[in-house]
């Protein structure tokens, strides 16, 4: 059951499949990669120092891109009371599209980190920091993500709504993450991944609750 | 089929500051059917959310026995693919094969359409597609929200048909519907009756 699911939501979501998501966010993530030297100048010294903070911002950005398709669709169409009628709780079937949105962008955005570190002269070992972060703390986005989906799916401009909320949520991460990248050990990573840890165990009853809250109202 | 039965004791609606009935009670045996009627806003949505369990009710009891099947005004098919992968993830979480699905689709006159994107079909086509999904299910009790809305005499027929059939194999049918549907010997239940 969870595995028919699981393969629902990533013909839903995932970029390369036809009927799926799109390939934007990644275009923009490698957008701003490309800019971000043109806009500072090509000082290689700046660039490599700055340039781990301006992936993560990057990808934070990246990830609000595919929420309003993430939920609202299903809770129109009434997929989520058919899956209630069926014994499916909202919980589960948000889990399922959290890892199904996780699968959908951060494998994609840590290949995508590759060139955007060449474009911005990152050397070997910040790169490295910069792949380990994104790896700890893409799940705690995921979570956020699939959370504020949600909660604003029942809402009228929720799509802005959404990117307003995440950037406060998603601050935490951003600090440790990006904070890792200027701590010679590893502490920051695995801050970030604690704080993952605890977004991914929230995120689906608090998403569960909000399409709850949706039905009754 | 299995055994089913459905009852609900001294139910209350209440949307928002509005109580839309109250005290109703109503009890439906292995082929029972049961006609909701009354006018728009009355409730009868509600009325079958509350049956289904998606909604509490704001007084009152459910008892369903038996796994429910609701079609409503959501077609609740994925827009992008075709309406035969539509159909079939259903199918697949409901354990019916391949076979089931197929027989569902000839019934409701979908067979020529399973390659077509579903929002390529008709208001008329969807409620098909809907039924479709809705008997493939194989639930006993069946919960049907205005089925005949979007669909030509043919498919009033077929789902008329459709619904005695099911009775007649010992399931439940509760209907919504402000429109004549012809029904097994319906029971007929007048929202009207139970404005507070």
């Amino acid at each position: 059951m969870i595995g028919r699911l699981l393969i629902r939501d990533l013909a839903l979501l995932m970029p390369i499949s036809k009927s799926g998501g799109s390939i934007l966010p990644l275009l923009f993530f490698l957008a701003v990669a490309m800019l971000y030297p043109f806009a500072v100048g090509p000082d290689a010294q700046l660039l490599a120092r700055t340039g781990g903070g301006v992936i993560w911002v990057a990808a934070l950005l990246a990830a609000i891109l595919p929420l309003d398709r993430l939920v609202a669709p299903d809770l129109e169409q009434g997929v989520f009371d058919q899956l209630a009628l069926r014994g499916i709780s909202e919980e589960i079937a948000l889990m399922v599209r959290m890892v199904a949105h996780w699968l959908s962008f951060a494998p994609l955005l840590l290949l995508a980190a590759l060139p955007a570190a060449a474009l911005l002269s990152l050397d070997g070992d910040s790169l490295r920091k910069v792949l380990l972060g994104l790896l700890a703390g893409t799940p705690g986005l995921a979570a956020i993500g699939v959370m504020i989906a949600a909660l604003t799916a029942g809402l009228r401009g929720g799509a802005a709504l959404s990117g307003l909320l995440l950037i406060p949520l998603a601050v935490p991460i951003l600090i440790f993450g990006a904070g890792s990248l200027s701590r010679p050990d590893g502490a920051g990573i695995a801050l970030t991944a604690a704080i993952s840890l605890v977004l991914v165990a929230m995120a689906p009853f608090a998403g569960g609750a909000a399409i709850r809250a949706a039905r009754e109202g | 089929m299995q055994a089913c039965h459905l009852t609900a004791s001294n139910l209350a609606c209440r949307r928002g500051e509005r109580l839309l009935f109250r005290g109703l009670d109503l009890a439906l045996a292995p082929g029972g059917a049961l006609h909701v009627a009354g006018p728009n806003g009355i409730g009868k949505t509600s009325l079958l959310r509350i049956l289904a369990g998606l909604l509490s009710p704001f007084a009152g009891a459910v008892e369903r026995n038996g796994m429910v099947a609701l079609l409503d005004e959501r077609p609740a098919l994925d827009q992008q693919i075709p309406l035969g992968r539509a159909l079939g993830f259903w199918a697949e979480l409901d354990g019916v094969g391949f076979l089931a699905r197929e027989s569902c689709a000839d019934y409701m006159g979908l067979s020529d359409l399973l390659d077509v994107p579903v929002r390529y079909l008709s208001t008329g086509q969807r409620k098909r597609a809907a039924l479709a999904r809705m008997q493939c299910q194989q639930a006993p009790i069946w919960l049907l929200d205005e089925p005949l809305n979007g669909l030509d005499t043919a498919g009033v027929k077929l789902t008329e048909t459709m619904v005695a059939d099911h009775c007649a194999a010992g399931g439940i049918a509760v209907v919504a519907s402000h429109q004549l549907i012809a029904l097994p010997s319906p029971i007929k239940l007048e929202l009207a009756e139970f404005i507070p």
